[in-house]
């Protein structure tokens, strides 16, 4: 398979209109999916859906240009680092509530004990906003991670059903 | 909340719903099946419950899809009689 295949399955050439709007929309729905991770504390939104729209942007981008391109781009391992360093970062989080928090009853993630700003309700604000971004770049990752083992064709395989 | 609104919303989910569970083209059903997570995002919508609404559009009638159509690209089109 060369570079330039196209489309899940591979075989037919880009199309231009394709390549050219999905180029455009990929960074506006990542921008999307940040700000949807950011205000998930105050209102609609979060970590988790946020994520998936990040994921559906890499998905986006998958049947644009191909599972070749996008593949070299986002490895197993990069996936593999990412989604453990949202996990270390949600645990972490709580850890250091604990931690931080010691005098005060040592609560899993209660946040507002975390010395960030003077302010008890900004530092609850401040510390959910990064669990929310742990949250964010697992669920990203995972979900990118399962729709590429699903598409990627490994080596000798042959193409069944295709009627 | 609109009842009338409502109903019609319910109404077409029903349909949708028969629809994918009886139809033979199983890339038509993934489809149904995002049109029915859409709808069904804007039930939720219509109870006032947007987070819920959110993430049914977003995975729902997303990552689900991508993801069946990927796993279908797998297999065989149409379902044997």
């Amino acid at each position: 398979m060369n570079s330039k295949d196209s489309g899940m399955s591979g075989g037919k050439g880009g199309d231009v209109v394709v390549e050219t709007v999905s180029r455009l929309m990929v960074p506006f729905i990542q921008l999307f999916a940040l700000y949807v991770i950011i205000h998930g504390a105050g209102g609609p939104g979060g970590g988790f859906q946020g994520g998936v729209i990040f994921a559906s942007s890499f998905i986006l981008y998958v049947i644009a240009f191909g599972i070749v391109k996008a593949g070299n781009r986002f490895s197993e391992a990069k996936n593999t680092v990412l989604f453990s360093t949202g996990v270390y970062i949600y645990a972490g989080v709580g850890l250091l509530c604990i931690i931080c928090g010691l005098a005060f009853g040592a609560q899993f993630l209660n946040y507002g004990y975390i010395p960030l700003t003077h302010h008890f309700e900004e530092n609850r604000a401040l510390g959910m906003d990064l669990v929310e971004v742990g949250i964010g770049i697992t669920v990203m990752a995972v979900i990118t991670s399962i729709f590429f083992n699903l598409v990627w064709k490994r080596e000798g395989e042959e193409v069944e059903g295709e009627d | 909340m609109i009842w009338q609104l409502d109903l019609a919303l319910l109404f077409l989910i029903v349909i949708i719903a028969i629809v994918t569970i009886t139809v033979r083209d199983l890339l038509s059903a993934i489809m149904l099946l995002c049109a029915y997570s859409f709808l069904m995002a804007l039930v939720w919508v219509e109870m006032h419950s947007v987070d819920v609404a959110f993430t049914e559009a977003a995975v729902g009638a997303g990552a689900t899809t991508a993801f069946l159509i990927a796993a279908l690209s797998r297999t065989k089109r149409w379902e044997k009689k």
